[in-house]
């Protein structure tokens, strides 16, 4: 069974998912997680695209301090497009919904999610809400910012709000859907064995985010209804001509999207968390600390939304509470970085693909959060409010964190998703590619914002243009990079060698099970009788140098 | 997990009749209370015996009373979860002193600006 | 094969699915309690800053439709509890009378509720643009339904919250915002109730809900007993401001 052992020539079990029914039928009618996985993978993919595409524009445009390919009225809506379709549809989804979706129940040992019938209809629910999201966007689009502030959203706005504001509403409830299924699943579908302690990282960091879509998404579920509601039949909470009051909508709005940031980040964290213990063959340091980080994550996270509004006229005394426990969130996301740092350490690491991005993640993500710090800080946040600080800022987080996390876990996975092997070496270079357009594209506008240049504008004074002109650049060198592992993912899907049970090798249950897995995941319900990531006291995992002398064998190139 | 499932209690129909028949009153009250003048402790009696009449249903009606820890457990995170929402919210607005340096609530205030709504 | 109550293939135990199952709703539950826990926040605040329009407002509506409202409601509560009983002990008929009961109950609270809505579209109080709150009283001509004393004693209420508050007409439309947005949306919860009651119906109608197997009924249960909960609390809030005057 183990992968070091294998023969020459591997080929792929006779009977797995992939092959156990053909037609469209039984993937559209599927319940089998990880089949709607894929089905997921290949709808976030595609607004990853659309979103990609949008953000393309929005750089080419600001190549030119005046802005010559875009108009302003359609600039505003290529921004606001960009974030609707990457935040509601590419990002909330991505890992949760693929990565979550798929190895939730087999890293558990269970034969599927608790709820497989409502998995298949979260996928459905979120196809309908992103029919009528498309349906806004080709139908004139959306200029409001993905935040849709009112009074602008409700009354203003000329563009195609209801749509896009009935599909993110709808796509909610698939983000519910998934949340609620994973914490029954999580509470009653473990095997014998696997204790709440022995569960891995991924898994923990799932749990936490489950939490934040149950308590965060009923809330923004309601708040568009209520501006749907305002824009369609002229119900006037968020209307200051009738006495209503725009701020509590973005109360009421920052409640869940501050918190949806944490649906983003925490499954990226657990993802890396399972990344770093695997490619450095050590234990987790601090196991216990890093699962508590994980919900702390997700509990102080709904407590700090307002400091999305500093600038609003928000009570002072309630900005000076909010900042501070916006502050508080540093605690544990430096808890889980020193914890993975102190894995690192000693231990035995190899640069494997998924293991460059979880380094990429380690540098990103502490920018993008060290950056928070300067924006939860009242007085800092007057000066660098609304400006591309923020943009950079963010996009550390949610593309150099959350994309970054996702794609290593893509590619950390791929081999059990498809049983095949991606190209190492391509894959590599792709991720350095990432790595360095990334930086190019967003470090400038740190700069950028810090000289004061502000967000959502679409022409800006000449002095800024070197920085655009480098963000843009840097913009290209990403798109390569985000396309090379679109392409050769799904070559190596078909055409790849084959990869073998556990190719890293890695200690979670997941990779006890042949690749691709069986339908019903497990011929027998495993027992666990293991530590997580316990590379000493696996004799499975064909260590044998590690078992002797703590030390592993240096890897060889695959 | 599987300690659960002995837990499992029939609740006699005696138990839901006194219930029902504590609701109703309850309903009573609620109006009666409603018609005397308690000024702003009006909505607070009212709130009370709401909540009073939420819990019976929630112990009796939904079984909380003899269900495990855990059900318990979720009542509490999403009773504690409103109020997170609902006090950290009005926490803005009660402390709230706009830049003339009037106390909220401002709804005098608000009408006298109707050129600045834009 | 579900409706028979058989093991689905990914648990191990009958015990473990019915577990999953309640478990399911009272997470589901909690998300409902965050849903109208928005529009509650929006209430409180808007009441807070426009009592007198509020309190006007609330005047406006029946009390007595309200009051018998929520008797019905609770009333559909109870039989809900006993039909659930009435499957813990594997009284079969008994579960879809109950049911029924439930139900029937169900589509009174349906039919006064239609009552209250045509009346207040009959009578401008619907926000947008023709609301206006002093429609009755200056048409009473166009309010049969109105008794000329009711009439008066609001038209009073009126003057006088008029005079505590300009823009009366703005912020009473905010509470009757308040007003059909909590009760459109909680009837909205009722109708998926009663979809789902009559689901249970014809599972019981064939027999399908014993002692061992009634987890359907259970659940269905918990959802509706949290939608009388929700108007627990609907009740005073919108129909009870200040009715001392």
């Amino acid at each position: 069974m183990s992968a070091t052992a294998a023969a020459p020539v591997k080929t792929l079990p006779e009977h797995h998912y992939l092959n156990a029914t053909y037609g469209i039928r039984s993937w559209l009618l599927t319940v089998d997680h990880k089949r709607i996985a894929l089905l997921y993978l290949v709808s976030v993919t595609f607004f990853f695209f659309i979103g990609g595409f949008f953000a393309m524009l929005i750089r080419l445009h600001l190549l030119t301090p005046s802005g010559y390919l875009l108009s302003a009225d359609t600039y505003n809506r290529m921004f606001t497009m960009h974030g609707v379709a990457m935040i509601f549809f590419f990002l909330i989804p991505s890992i949760p919904a693929v990565l979550g979706n798929f190895f939730i129940p087999l890293m558990i040992g269970a034969k599927d999610l608790a709820f497989p019938k409502i998995n298949l209809l979260s996928w459905y629910v979120y196809v309908v809400g992103a029919a009528f999201t498309l349906y806004s966007m080709v139908s004139g689009g959306l200029d409001t910012g993905w935040t849709f502030y009112t009074p602008l959203s409700t009354i203003y706005s000329n563009s195609a709000v209801a749509p896009a504001v009935v599909g993110v509403f709808i796509t909610g409830f698939s983000s519910i859907l998934t949340g609620l299924n994973f914490l029954v699943t999580i509470h009653t579908m473990r095997a014998p064995g696997m204790t709440w302690f022995r569960l891995p990282m991924f898994v923990w960091a799932h749990y936490a985010t489950s939490i934040v879509m149950i308590l965060g998404t009923p809330v923004i579920a309601i708040t568009l209804a209520l501006a749907g509601m305002e824009r369609l039949f002229g119900l006037g909470f968020f209307n200051p001509a009738m006495g209503g009051d725009p701020i509590l909508f973005q109360h009421l709005f920052w409640f869940y999207s501050h918190p949806a940031v944490y649906i983003m980040i925490l499954p990226a964290m657990g993802v890396i968390s399972e990344l770093i213990p695997t490619f450095a063959r050590k234990q987790l340091f601090g196991y216990h600390f890093v699962a508590a980080a994980s919900l702390a994550i997700a509990v102080i996270g709904f407590l700090v939304w307002t400091h999305h509004m500093f600038l609003t006229g928000q009570s002072t005394y309630a900005a000076l509470a909010f900042s501070f426990l916006t502050f508080l969130v540093a605690i544990p996301s430096a808890v889980k970085t020193f914890n993975w740092v102190a894995t690192l350490y000693g231990g035995s690491i190899s640069f494997d693909t998924p293991m460059l991005y979880a380094f990429g993640f380690l540098g990103l993500f502490l920018i993008g959060g060290l950056t928070g710090l300067f924006l939860g800080c009242l007085g800092t946040d007057i000066h660098i409010h609304d400006t591309y600080f923020v943009v950079a800022h963010f996009h550390y987080i949610m593309v150099g964190g959350a994309i970054m996390g996702y794609l290593g876990g893509l590619h950390f996975w791929w081999p059990k998703m498809t049983g095949r092997m991606y190209p190492e070496w391509l894959a590599r270079i792709a991720a350095l590619i990432l790595f360095v357009g990334f930086n190019l594209t967003f470090f400038p506008q740190f700069l950028l914002g810090y000289l004061g240049m502000p967000r959502r504008y679409h022409v800006y004074p000449p002095e800024f243009q070197v920085y655009n002109v480098m963000s843009t650049a840097g913009a290209s060198i990403l798109a390569i990079g985000y396309l090379l592992p679109m392409i050769y993912l799904t070559w190596a899907a078909f055409f790849g060698k084959v990869a073998g049970d556990n190719p890293w090798p890695a200690t979670g249950l997941e990779w006890k099970t042949q690749s691709p897995p069986l339908t019903e995941n497990f011929e027998v319900t495993p027992i666990v009788t293991w530590e997580p990531y316990d590379f000493h006291n696996r004799p499975d995992l064909g260590l044998d140098a590690v078992a002797s002398n703590g030390v592993a064998p240096a890897h060889g190139d695959d | 997990m599987s300690e659960q499932e002995h837990s499992e209690h029939i609740v006699p129909p005696s138990t839901y009749l006194a219930i029902i028949l504590t609701l109703l009153v309850l309903t009573g009250t609620t109006v009666g209370a409603a018609f005397v003048n308690l000024g702003r402790f009006n909505i607070v009696v009212a709130l009370a015996i709401a909540t009073v009449k939420a819990t019976l249903v929630v112990l009796f009606f939904m079984h909380a009373k003899y269900s495990p820890k855990r059900t318990k457990l979720i009542i509490l995170a999403g009773i504690f979860w409103l109020a997170l929402l609902l006090g950290m919210t009005l926490s803005d607005y009660i402390t709230r002193v706009d830049y003339r340096g009037v106390r909220f609530p401002i709804s005098q205030v608000t009408q006298q600006l109707p050129a600045q709504r834009g | 094969m579900h409706r028979t109550g058989e093991l689905y293939g990914q648990f191990k135990t009958l015990e473990q699915q019915k577990e999953t199952a309640t478990l399911g709703m009272w997470i589901f539950l909690i998300t409902e309690v965050m849903f109208f826990g928005g529009i509650m926040l929006a209430y409180a605040l808007n009441r807070h800053f426009y009592y007198p329009a509020f309190a006007a407002g609330s005047n406006t509506l029946s009390l007595k439709l309200g009051g018998f409202n929520t008797v019905v409601l609770l009333a559909s509560s109870f039989t809900m509890a006993l039909a659930v009983w009435s499957s813990q002990v594997g009284k079969k008929t008994l579960i879809s009378i109950f049911l029924l009961l439930t139900i029937l109950l169900g589509f009174v609270f349906f039919g006064v509720k239609y009552v209250e809505y045509s009346q207040k579209f009959h009578h401008h109080l619907v926000p947008g643009k023709k609301f206006d709150i002093f429609y009755c009283v200056n048409n009473p001509a166009s309010c049969p339904d109105v008794a000329a004393d009711e009439l008066m004693e609001e038209s009073n209420l009126l003057d006088e919250a008029k005079a505590a508050d300009p823009d009366l007409n703005a912020h009473a439309q905010l509470y009757y915002s308040a007003y059909f947005g909590m009760t459109g949306l909680h009837a909205l919860h009722m109708v998926i109730g009663a979809g789902l009651l009559f689901w249970l119906l014809k599972g019981s109608l064939a027999g399908r809900f014993t002692p061992q197997w009634n987890t359907p009924v259970d659940i269905v249960g918990l959802y509706w007993h949290f939608v009388d909960i929700v108007w627990i609390y609907l009740f005073p809030l919108l129909y009870l401001i200040d009715r001392h005057k």
